[in-house]
């Protein structure tokens, strides 16, 4: 049998002690999980190991840690999986509490603290207006299958352990929650979509606070893209609702598209003034004045040359405002979800050799499964 | 080698220093940059969170052009910046994904005579680096090793996740890639609780304290590591960690003064350019910790070893 080492992070607020580390050794089949490893040196060697679990099978979400920095479920992360990771850091399976919330025992986190009042922010059930129909509710298909995504949650908190903008604001709502705020946005049984939405815009913590930094992506085990869903929300408040929210959100978000259909290349300069609605709009004068300095420092470097940086010509703006007018113009705006539709069959290997380079294709194109689209079989 | 460039926006805007080194180091690694210059921007997100069929139709169109120069012998595409490379990748897996989706886009590129083929090879200057040109031969290279330099990688979000879409795996550990190179040129790697994070730019005119504390910490645990700068090879981080440097230090109160390279001026560094050729002196921190003004040398390295070093005698 092979052994692994594992180490874990200890820490228990009655003993008065700073957290530790401590190493065990744990002999197990390299396809049993982190947990396995954790439960047998719990069984075998320490039974105050303190780690949340229940199903076993990435079904209940009990079980978040981080291993070897890394955010995920124990009983999801395969010990040979674990050590191949392990080897850039010394070859030792490292485990640690989830961060972003307080730890009540070792491996076990206050999920009430942090996640589950972020849920209950959302308002995470059904508002339906009018009139409940007789019997059931008839929703169009696609509009279920649309939502199924964000329904695949299993509330483990992988992805606010690691979230960036609530490391520098715990105040964020965070992923977890704004995926679920999409799944009752994007319910067509739902009455509230546009207070939701209103709402979730105009808190400086709501949608506009997420940094984009895809580590929910990343950390999701069931392919919920809580980054992804955030952005639809932004797109439908500011596109379908016109929301102009007091975070300059959907203000940016059109300064920059009307900067880029303008230009075709980002003109830097005129986008700031741009986002907090133009040169002379009454938000725009502080901010551009606390900025000052910036662009100062910027000339004072021959970084901001009025010609150079701020006025450089494209090649083929008439080209690129016709794509801009051309897909404006189309009925509907068009998503292609990946995690719905999956990818066509036919798959890298045989196709493009006409570019090339010696041995290198392979990894310049994205490789055949997507962590957003397919939910990790377990 | 040939390769289709894509210099993106900011390059030619707020960091023309970045495309201006690209530009001095590009014929010292034998690369020809032929500039996609009627291709239009990659949208950073932005236009992606807008409207996902257009940024889709944009980036097609960049990559038709570049097929078009592959077809007249580049050998693949390259850009300088960890949002293009992301968020282009982010449309290439949708397009590659769906023939039905890229008859669609390609509909829109048809009046130019454009259409995209699935399966470019688009790759930033980091991952060419190690996968074209080698670390061997970019060890070969180095005429002025960065001797006793201590430079922390800061990648950018855009370019190290999703890992599947941005190709990481077993054979291509692109996620150290910065610090594979860093050791290429003779530096000294840093590590720091930073690397992997994000610089805060995506929310900057959203909620500006959030955004500057998140640049103001990555830079503060670098110093606190001892670093004498960092590298990046995405100039909006740039922009927050150099030019937003100052507002950073009131955000998180306390004095920085860390110096932040692009991925090509370190190199050129490395490789005997000036620095000045290299537009260091148009950073808002003065690389002061890395070169020796007067003599134009590396730092960490004392006056005299600095000339020698200077003049190429050291190190190899
Ligand atoms: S992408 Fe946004 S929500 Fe997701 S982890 Fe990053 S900051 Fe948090
Ligand atoms: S979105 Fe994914 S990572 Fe976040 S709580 Fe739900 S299942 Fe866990
Ligand atoms: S124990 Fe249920 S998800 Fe791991």
């Amino acid at each position: 049998m092979p052994e692994y080492t594992l180490k874990l992070r200890r820490y228990s607020p009655e003993s008065g002690e700073p957290a530790y580390w401590e190493e065990f050794t744990a002999d197990l089949d390299g396809h049993r999980s982190v947990l396995d490893g954790i439960l047998q040196i719990r069984d075998r060697e320490d039974g105050s190991i303190g780690i949340r679990h229940s199903c076993r099978a990435a079904i209940c979400g009990s079980c978040g840690v981080s291993i070897n920095g890394r955010p995920g479920l124990a009983c999801h992360m395969h010990l040979e999986e674990a050590q191949k990771r392990a080897e850039r850091d010394g070859g030792v399976i490292t485990v640690e509490p989830m961060g972003n919330m307080p730890v009540l025992k070792d491996l076990i986190v206050d999920m009430d603290a942090v996640h589950w009042k972020k849920m209950q922010r959302v308002t995470p059930w059904l508002i339906p207006e009018g009139e409940h129909p007789e019997r059931e509710y008839i929703v169009p298909k696609e509009a279920m299958v649309d939502v199924t995504q964000t329904m695949a949650c299993i509330q483990c908190g992988a992805c606010v352990s690691h979230c960036l903008s609530m490391e520098v604001d715990p105040l964020f709502i965070g992923p977890a929650a704004l995926a679920k705020a999409y799944r009752f946005v994007g319910d067509p049984r739902d009455g509230q979509q546009f207070e939701r939405l209103r709402d979730l815009s105009e808190d400086p913590h709501g949608i506009y606070d997420c940094t984009h930094c895809f580590n929910c992506i990343e950390a999701c085990p069931k392919g919920v893209a809580p980054m992804s869903q955030i952005m639809r929300l932004r797109r439908i408040a500011g596109s379908d609702h016109g929301i102009e929210d007091r975070n300059n959100g959907h203000r940016h978000e059109n300064a920059f598209v009307k900067n880029i259909e303008r230009n075709g290349l980002l003109h830097e300069a005129d986008l700031l003034p741009d986002s907090y609605g133009g040169k002379f709009h009454p938000r725009a004068v502080p901010e551009l004045l606390s900025s000052l300095p910036i662009a100062l420092r910027g000339l004072q470097r021959g970084k901001i040359t009025p010609k150079k940086a701020l006025l450089h010509e494209h090649k083929a703006p008439q080209e690129v405002k016709d794509i801009f007018q051309r897909v404006h113009g189309h009925d509907t705006r068009f998503e292609l979800n990946l995690y719905v539709s999956g990818k066509d069959e036919e798959q890298s290997g045989e196709q493009d050799n006409h570019d090339i380079v010696e041995g290198a294709q392979a990894h310049g194109t994205p490789s055949s499964s997507s962590a957003e689209r397919s939910p990790n079989s377990v | 080698m040939k390769v289709a460039y894509w210099p993106g926006c900011v390059s030619r805007g707020f960091t023309p220093e970045l495309h201006g080194s690209m530009a001095k180091v590009a014929p010292l690694l034998d690369i020809e940059l032929v500039e996609l210059d009627r291709a239009a921007c990659c949208g950073a997100g932005v236009i992606a969170e807008h409207n996902q069929e257009l940024a889709d139709t944009l980036n097609a169109r960049t990559f038709a052009l570049a097929q078009q120069e592959m077809a007249r012998g580049a050998d693949l595409m390259m850009n300088i910046c960890s949002t293009c490379q992301g968020a282009q990748s982010e449309c290439q897996e949708r397009l590659d994904a769906s023939s039905e989706y890229r008859v669609r886009v390609n509909e829109s590129l048809a009046p130019e005579g454009l259409s995209y083929e699935r399966g470019i090879a688009n790759k930033n200057f980091l991952w060419l680096l190690v996968e074209e040109i080698g670390l061997d031969h970019l060890r070969s290279l180095v005429t002025r090793p960065l001797t006793d330099l201590r430079v922390g990688p800061f990648y950018g979000c855009y370019i190290l996740r999703p890992t599947d879409r941005v190709g990481i795996d077993d054979e291509h550990p692109r996620d150290i890639y910065l610090q594979q190179v860093i050791e290429a040129l003779g530096g000294t790697v840093v590590d720091y609780a930073g690397m992997n994070k994000c610089c805060g730019f995506p929310i900057i005119t959203m909620n500006k304290d959030a955004s500057l504390k998140q640049a103001g910490r990555h830079l503060g645990d670098a110093k606190d590591a001892d670093a004498d700068c960092l590298v990046t090879p995405c100039p909006l981080c740039h922009l927050n960690l150099d030019l937003q440097q100052p507002a950073a230090e009131k955000a998180v109160g306390r004095e920085l003064d860390l110096p932040v390279l692009h991925l090509p001026q370190l190199v050129g560094l490395a490789l005997g350019l000036d620095p000045k050729e290299l537009g260091m002196g148009k950073h808002v921190v003065k690389p002061t910790t890395v070169i020796d003004w007067s003599t134009s040398v590396v730092a960490g390295v004392g006056g005299g070893i600095g000339s020698r070093a200077a003049s190429g005698e050291v190190g190899q």
